[in-house]
C-alpha cells in the first residue's frame, strides 16, 4: 500500500446531528480500493451513523461524499446500492423465508427470453445459475433453491455479500458481520474478504473483536463521541494504543496514572467503602454459560460488594447479565444464593423468578427494555415492587406517593410532578426512575448494565455515588460499563471479559484502567490467532 | 439436533393442506358413493368460485403481511351496482363489468394508500372499507335485484363441454383463470416476489431497495379487483344482485387461505394452496350435506378446528426460523 | 383519568384529556338532536319505567358497552378479541337450553341461578382458550381469536340444534327487558360491570400491569410482571363480558337466536374502544371512553333512525368515524400537519433513540417515488 494509492471513497467534513446530539462532528474518512478498513469505536462513537449516512439512510447536515471522484448524495439504501455502495449487516437484511437464489436476485430478477419475453415471466433457471455463479465468486457452493433461513447465519451473510457484489458493488460495508459467527465461520468469512480485497474492492469493516480486527485490517479508523480520533495502519498501531484511543485516553496519561495511586481510593466525591466488614458470600455462580452467548463463567459475590464487569462492547457483559436475570436460559451451570432454601441452586427461567429471588436488573437499552414511555413516573417507579407483591396486594395511592416522594428526594429525580409521563424526562432522570424502581423492590443483588450511558456528567456522578452508598447498605452490585474509568472508580473487584469469556479478575489495588486494558490486549484467542497466521500467509501480498 | 431435514419445514403447511384434501376426498369416497365423481368436483369448483376468487386476492394481502376485511362487502357492492346499472339503467354489461372491476380496484387501492402513507393498521382501514362498501351497497338497494339481461342468462347457462353430460360452468372457468393468473403473478412476476419479500421482512425489503410502498398499495388493489370479480361471478351464479350478499365471506376467505397453508404472518404460502383450501371448505360442506345425521353447524366447528390445527402447525414452522432472524 | 397532572403537552395533541374528544363528539350528536329532533330528550315515566330516545340509546347500546369493557382491557395489552360476538351466541344458547322445559333435567329446566352461571362459566372458558393461544402459544391475537369467531357460532348452533329457542322464563327476561329503580336493568348491569371492572383494574395493581404490558412488553417482563398471567386474565374477562352481553341479548328478545346474536358486535366493540381513546397498539386504556364510544355509535344510529334517513347510512358514517379516528391517532398523519410548528422528534433525547426512530421514518421516504 503506497502513499499514492488512489482513493475509492472519500468522506469530507461529515456533520450529522439529531435533536440534542451531535452524532458526527466533522468526520473525514477515506477508503482505498483493495483495502480492508476497520471502523472502531465504543457505543455512541458514531460508527453506525457514519454507515447510515454513507448508505443514504440519513442525509448529512454538511460535508461531502466522493466516490470515484464524483460527489454522490445517496438518499436511500437503494440509491447507495446503485452508486456502488452495498452493506451487509450483522442481522442479515435479507428475506429469510425466500430461497437463496431469490434473495440474490430480488428486485432485479431476469425475465425469460424468447417467445415468452413480452410476458415478463421470471426466469427461475437463470436465477438459479446466476446465483450459483455469484456464490462461486466467493468460493461457495450450496443449494440455492433452499430457503435462506435453512442455512447458518454465516452462509446467510455470504449470500448477502454475493448479492451486494452482484449488484456491482465497489464499496462493501460489513457491519459487525462476525458477531454471531463461530471461529470456523469467521475464518471462512475472512477468506472471502481477502479474496474480494485482492479483486480491488474497498471493504469497510466494523467489528468489536480485537483479534479479528488485527488479523484482517489494513487500516483502522477510530471514532469517539462523534469525532474522528484518527486513521492508522493496523500494523503500526499497538493494541494498547488502540484501546486507549477508543476509551478516549492518551497512552501517556495512563502510564503516569498507573503509577499514581489507584483512583478509587482518591475519588474524593465517593464516600469510601468500609474496609472488610467480614462480608458474607451472597451469590455463587458456577460454570454459568450458554452456547453461542457466553462460555461458562465462575463468579462469587459478597454482600455489599461492587463487582465490575469490564470488557469491550460485545465481550459478553450483557449476555452474563441476561443469564443471571433469567432473560436467557443458561445451558449449563448453577446459581447459588445464600439463604435460599434450594440446595440445588436457583432455577431462573424468567425475570419474574429472578425478581422473586431478590435480583434486579437495569437493562442496557433504557428505551426499549427499561421505561414504559406513556406511563407516569409514579407508575414506572412502583412497578417492580408491585409485581413482586402481586396484583392483589395493591399499594394504596398514599403509600405510592410516599414511595415516589422518598425516591425523588433520595435520588434527586428532577420532575414537575410524579404524574408526569416518563418519556418527558431527560435520559438521566429516566434512568434514576428505573434505579428507584428496583431500589423500591429491595433487591439483594442489583445488576446495572450501562447505567450511565447517554446521561450527562452530573447525573452520572450522582448515580455512581448512589451505587457506592447502596453497597454500604449491604446490597451487592454487579456493575457493567464500557467506560473503564467508571468501572475502576466504582468497583471493589473487576471481572474482565473478552470474546464471550471471562479472562481475568482484578481486585483491590490491582484495579486500574491500565491493568484492565492490559488484560484485554494481552489475552488473545489461541484458536483464531493460529487460524489467522496461516490465512494471512496464504494471501500474502494481497493488500497492495 | 434431531430435526426434520431442513428442506421440509417450508413445505409442512402446504403438505398438510394437501394431506387434508386427499384425506377428506378419500374418506368421502369411501363413505359416500359418487363423492369423488367428476360431477361433484365440478360443482365444487362452480359453487365456490366467488369465494375462491376473493380468497386468491386475500392470499396476496396475507402474503404481504396484511389483512383485508372488506372482501365480502365489496362482493355485495359490485353485485348490486351491476344489477342496478344493468336492470334499472339499461347499461350494457360490456360497460358495467369493466366499470365495477375498476371500482373494486380503486377501493382497494385507496385502502392500500391509507395503510401505506399514514401507516394505519390494515385491520382498521379495511374494517372501514367493509362498512363503507356494505353501507353504499345497502343504500343503492335493500332488495335483491333479479338479473334478466340475456347476457347474464347466457353466461349462467354456459358450459365448457367436457364430454358426456359434464361441463365446466363459466364461473368455474373464471375461477380457474384467476387461479392461473394468481399463480403467474405470485411466482413469475417481480410484483409477486416483492409481495413475498414484504411479508417476510418489510424492513429488509426496504433495505434491499424493493418498491415497498408500490407493492403494498398494489396488493390491496389486487384484492379489491379480485373481490369485485368475485362479485361479478356472484351475479352470474345467482342471476341477481344483492347488497347483503357474501356477508362474513371474509372469514371464509381468511380460513381458506390459512387452511391452504399460507402463514398468517406473511411471507410464505402458495396460491395453489388457497385453491386447495377453498376446495377443502367446499368438501366439508358437501360431506356434511351427504351425511344426513350431521347438521350444517358442524361445518363451522370443523373449519374452526382445522384453523386451529393449521395455526399450531404454523407456530411450529415459524419458531425455528425466527430464531435465526 | 389521573392525567390532569401531565405538563407540557401541546394543545394540538389528543392528550389534553383522553375523554375530551369522545365527549365532544357525543355532545355534538346530542346537540344536533336537541336542535333538530323534537322530543329527543323527552323522558316519560310510565308504570315507574323510564322511556324516551335517550333511555333507548342506553338500553340498545348495553350489549356493546359490556363487550367494549372487556375489549378495552384486551386492546390495552396490545391484543384484540374477535370472538366476542360468537361467545354471546354460545352464552345465549346455553342459557336457553338450560331453561328449556324439556332441557337437561326434563322438569322445567334448571334453576335460574344455574342458567345464568353456566353460560358465564362457559364464556370464561372461551376467554381462557383465547388467552391460552395468545399467551402460551404466542399466536397473533387476531388469528388466535379468529378460531373461536368461526367455530363459536357453530358450537352455539350445536347447542341449540340450529333452532331459535325461545325463553319463557320471566325472571330471565328481567336481565334484558326489566327495570330496576325505573332504569332498564341492562343499563344498571352495565353500570355495575363498569364499576367492578374499574374497581378491579384501578383499585388493584392489575390496571397498571395491563398498561405496562401494552406499553412495553419487554420492559414488563424485565420488571417481573407476569405477562402471561395478565394476558390470560384479560381474555377471560373479555369472555365473561361477552357472556353477560349474550345473556342481555337473549333475554331482551326472549330467545337464543344463535345466527344473529352478537353478529358483527365484535367490530362495534372494537370501534367503541378505539373511539373512546384507547389506542389499538395497547398501553393506556379508557374504560369510560369505551362506554362513551359505544354510546356514540348507538346515538348515531338512533339519530339516523329518527331523522328518517335510511339506516344503511349508519354503516357509511361508521366507516368515516373509523377512518377519522385512525387518522387522528396516526403519528405520521399528525406529523404531516404539524411539521411546521413542531420539531419532528420531540421526545427523543438519546442518540440510540434517534437511530431507531429515524430508521422507521425512513420507511416511507426510502421507497418514495416508487
Amino acid at each position: 500500500m503506497n502513499s499514492i494509492a488512489s482513493v475509492l471513497l472519500q468522506m469530507n467534513g461529515i456533520q450529522k446531528s439529531f435533536p440534542g446530539v451531535l452524532a458526527l462532528d466533522q468526520v473525514n474518512f477515506a477508503l482505498r480500493p483493495g483495502e480492508i478498513h476497520t471502523l472502531m469505536g465504543e457505543n455512541g462513537a458514531g460508527k453506525s451513523t457514519l454507515i447510515k449516512v454513507l448508505t443514504g439512510v440519513y442525509p448529512v447536515d454538511s460535508g461531502e461524499i466522493i466516490l470515484h471522484g464524483n460527489r454522490i448524495e445517496p438518499r436511500s439504501p437503494a440509491d447507495a446500492q446503485r452508486a456502488g455502495i452495498s452493506t451487509v449487516y450483522q442481522e442479515v437484511n435479507l428475506i429469510p423465508s425466500l430461497s437463496v437464489a431469490e434473495n440474490i436476485f430480488l428486485g432485479r430478477q431476469p425475465f425469460r427470453k424468447g417467445l415468452l419475453s413480452p410476458f415478463k415471466i421470471l426466469d427461475w433457471a437463470a436465477m438459479k445459475s446466476g446465483a450459483e455463479a455469484a456464490l462461486l465468486r466467493l468460493d461457495l457452493r450450496l443449494d440455492v433453491t433452499l430457503r435462506l433461513d435453512s442455512h447458518s447465519i454465516a452462509v446467510q451473510q455470504m449470500v448477502a455479500i454475493a448479492r451486494a457484489l452482484d449488484v456491482s458493488a465497489q464499496v462493501l460495508i460489513l457491519d459487525e458481520p462476525t458477531s454471531s459467527l463461530d471461529v470456523d465461520e469467521v475464518k471462512q468469512l475472512f477468506q472471502v474478504m481477502r479474496r474480494l480485497r485482492d479483486q480491488g474492492l474497498g471493504i469497510l469493516f466494523v467489528s468489536h473483536f480485537l483479534d479479528q480486527v488485527y488479523e484482517i485490517s489494513d487500516r483502522i479508523t477510530i471514532l469517539r463521541n462523534g469525532k474522528l480520533i484518527g486513521t492508522y495502519k493496523a500494523s503500526e498501531l499497538p493494541r494498547m494504543e488502540l484501546i486507549a484511543k477508543m476509551m478516549g485516553k492518551e497512552l501517556a496519561d495512563f502510564e503516569s496514572a498507573a503509577m499514581a495511586a489507584p483512583r478509587r481510593v482518591t475519588g474524593a466525591d465517593l464516600p469510601q467503602a468500609e474496609v472488610e466488614r467480614s462480608p458474607k458470600t451472597l451469590l455463587k455462580v458456577q460454570g454459568l454459560g450458554k452456547l453461542g452467548s457466553l462460555a461458562p463463567v465462575h463468579l462469587e459475590m459478597k454482600k455489599g460488594e461492587t463487582l465490575g464487569l469490564a470488557g469491550l462492547l460485545g465481550s459478553g457483559r450483557s449476555e452474563l447479565a441476561r443469564l443471571l436475570f433469567g432473560i436467557d436460559r443458561a445451558d449449563e451451570g448453577r446459581i447459588e444464593l445464600s439463604g435460599s432454601q434450594q440446595s440445588e441452586g436457583l432455577s431462573l427461567s424468567s425475570p419474574r423468578d429472578a425478581v422473586q429471588a431478590g435480583f434486579a436488573l437495569i437493562p442496557e437499552d433504557r428505551k426499549t427494555q427499561g421505561i414504559f414511555p406513556d406511563l407516569s413516573i409514579r407508575e414506572n417507579l412502583i412497578l417492580a415492587f408491585q409485581a413482586k407483591k402481586g396484583w392483589f396486594k395493591t399499594l394504596d395511592l398514599k403509600a405510592q406517593y410516599a414511595l415516589v416522594e422518598h425516591y425523588i428526594k433520595a435520588i434527586g429525580i428532577v420532575a414537575a410532578s410524579p404524574e408526569q409521563a416518563i418519556k418527558t424526562l431527560s435520559g438521566g432522570n429516566q434512568q434514576k426512575v428505573i434505579l428507584a424502581r428496583w431500589l423500591a423492590s429491595q433487591p439483594q443483588l442489583l445488576i446495572l448494565d450501562e447505567p450511565t450511558r447517554g446521561i450527562d456528567v452530573g447525573a452520572k456522578a450522582e448515580i455512581q455515588k448512589l451505587i457506592v452508598s447502596l453497597c454500604q447498605q449491604g446490597m451487592a452490585v454487579l456493575f457493567i460499563s464500557s467506560e473503564l474509568e467508571e468501572v475502576v472508580r466504582v468497583s471493589e473487584r473487576v471481572v474482565v471479559l473478552k470474546d464471550h469469556r471471562k479472562i481475568g479478575e482484578l481486585k483491590g489495588t490491582e484495579i486500574s484502567e491500565h491493568a484492565i486494558m492490559n488484560a484485554i490486549a494481552s489475552h488473545s484467542d489461541p484458536e483464531l490467532a493460529a487460524a489467522g497466521t496461516s490465512a494471512t500467509g496464504a494471501s500474502g501480498g494481497g493488500g497492495s | 439436533m434431531a430435526r426434520l431435514p431442513k428442506l421440509q419445514t417450508q413445505f409442512i403447511p402446504i403438505l398438510a393442506t394437501l394431506a387434508t384434501f386427499l384425506l377428506l376426498g378419500l374418506m368421502g369416497s369411501l363413505r359416500y358413493t359418487g363423492f369423488l365423481s367428476p360431477g361433484v368436483f365440478l360443482n365444487l369448483v362452480d359453487d365456490n368460485a366467488f369465494l375462491g376468487i376473493a380468497a386468491i386476492g386475500m392470499t396476496f394481502v396475507i402474503l404481504s403481511g396484511g389483512i383485508d376485511l372488506s372482501v365480502g362487502s365489496v362482493i355485495g357492492l359490485t353485485s348490486i351496482v351491476s344489477a342496478t346499472l344493468v336492470e334499472k339503467h339499461h347499461v350494457p354489461p360490456g360497460v358495467v363489468i369493466p366499470l365495477v372491476l375498476a371500482l373494486g380496484t380503486l377501493l382497494g387501492a385507496g385502502m392500500g394508500a391509507l395503510i401505506r402513507f399514514f401507516e394505519l393498521a390494515p385491520f382498521l382501514v379495511t374494517l372501514a372499507g367493509m362498512f363503507l362498501a356494505r353501507g353504499i351497497a345497502l343504500m343503492i338497494s335493500l332488495e335483491s335485484i333479479q338479473l334478466t339481461n340475456p347476457f347474464y342468462q347466457a353466461v349462467s347457462a354456459f358450459r365448457v363441454p367436457l364430454g358426456g353430460a359434464l361441463g365446466l360452468p363459466a364461473n368455474g372457468l373464471v375461477f380457474l383463470g384467476v387461479l392461473g393468473f394468481g399463480i403467474y403473478l405470485a411466482s413469475y412476476t417481480r410484483f409477486g416476489r416483492n409481495t413475498y419479500a414484504l411479508g417476510g421482512s418489510d424492513s429488509s425489503a426496504l433495505l434491499m431497495g424493493l418498491p415497498v410502498g408500490r407493492t403494498k398499495i398494489g396488493v390491496y388493489a389486487l384484492s379489491g379487483f379480485c373481490s369485485a370479480l368475485a362479485g361479478v361471478v356472484y351475479t352470474f351464479y345467482t342471476s341477481s344482485g344483492n347488497a347483503s350478499a357474501a356477508g362474513g365471506l371474509e372469514l371464509d376467505a381468511i380460513a381458506a387461505v390459512v387452511i391452504g397453508g399460507t402463514l398468517l404472518s406473511g411471507g410464505s404460502g402458495y396460491i395453489l394452496g388457497t385453491w386447495l383450501g377453498v376446495l377443502i371448505l367446499g368438501m366439508i360442506q358437501t360431506a356434511i350435506s351427504f351425511e344426513n345425521t350431521l347438521s350444517s353447524w358442524w361445518t363451522k366447528i370443523i373449519i374452526g378446528g382445522l384453523l386451529f390445527a393449521f395455526i399450531v402447525i404454523q407456530r411450529s414452522v415459524i419458531r425455528p426460523s425466527s430464531k435465526t432472524a | 383519568m389521573k392525567n390532569s397532572g401531565r405538563k407540557g403537552s401541546s394543545f394540538s395533541s389528543v392528550s389534553l384529556s383522553p375523554l375530551l374528544w369522545p365527549l365532544v363528539a357525543l355532545g355534538l350528536i346530542l346537540l344536533f338532536n336537541f336542535i333538530f329532533t323534537a322530543g329527543f330528550f323527552q323522558v316519560r315515566l310510565q308504570d315507574g319505567h323510564l322511556y324516551g330516545s335517550v333511555v333507548d340509546i342506553l338500553t340498545r347500546s348495553s350489549p356493546v358497552m359490556l363487550l367494549s369493557l372487556g375489549m378495552t382491557l384486551v386492546i390495552a395489552t396490545g391484543g384484540v378479541d374477535l370472538s366476542v360476538g360468537a361467545i354471546t351466541a354460545i352464552a345465549g344458547a346455553i342459557a336457553a337450553v338450560s331453561l328449556q322445559s324439556s332441557g337437561l333435567t326434563g322438569s322445567g329446566g334448571v334453576a335460574l341461578p344455574l342458567a345464568i352461571a353456566l353460560p358465564l362459566l362457559a364464556s370464561i372458558a372461551c376467554g381462557l382458550w383465547n388467552g391460552f393461544l395468545v399467551a402460551f402459544l404466542g399466536v397473533q391475537p387476531i388469528v388466535a381469536t379468529l378460531v373461536l369467531m368461526v367455530a363459536g357460532r357453530g358450537i352455539a348452533q350445536l347447542i341449540t340444534h340450529g333452532q331459535i329457542i325461545s325463553i319463557s322464563n320471566s325472571a330471565y327476561h328481567f336481565i334484558g327487558g326489566g327495570y330496576f329503580l325505573g332504569f332498564p336493568f341492562s343499563v344498571t348491569l352495565v353500570i355495575g360491570v363498569l364499576a367492578v371492572v374499574i374497581g378491579f383494574s384501578r383499585k388493584t395493581a392489575m390496571g397498571l400491569f395491563i398498561e405496562a404490558v401494552g406499553n412495553n412488553p419487554v420492559a414488563s417482563r424485565y420488571a417481573g410482571v407476569n405477562t402471561v398471567g395478565v394476558k390470560l386474565l384479560v381474555y377471560a374477562v373479555s369472555g365473561l363480558c361477552a357472556g353477560l352481553a349474550g345473556l342481555v341479548i337473549s333475554s331482551d328478545i326472549s330467545a337464543a337466536d344463535v345466527n344473529n346474536s352478537g353478529l358483527y358486535l365484535e367490530l362495534d366493540a372494537i370501534l367503541a374502544v378505539v373511539i373512546g381513546g384507547t389506542v389499538l397498539s395497547g398501553g393506556r386504556f379508557q374504560l369510560m371512553g369505551s362506554i362513551i364510544g359505544a354510546l356514540i355509535i348507538q346515538a348515531l344510529a338512533t339519530t339516523i333512525n329518527t331523522r328518517g334517513v335510511p339506516v344503511q347510512l349508519t354503516l357509511v358514517i361508521k366507516a368515516m368515524v373509523v377512518l377519522a379516528v385512525c387518522l387522528l391517532q396516526s403519528p405520521s398523519f399528525r406529523a404531516r400537519f404539524r411539521q411546521s410548528t413542531k420539531p419532528r422528534l420531540p421526545r427523543i433525547t438519546g442518540a440510540e433513540g434517534v437511530t431507531l426512530k429515524a430508521q422507521s421514518d425512513s420507511g416511507p421516504s426510502g421507497s418514495g417515488g416508487l
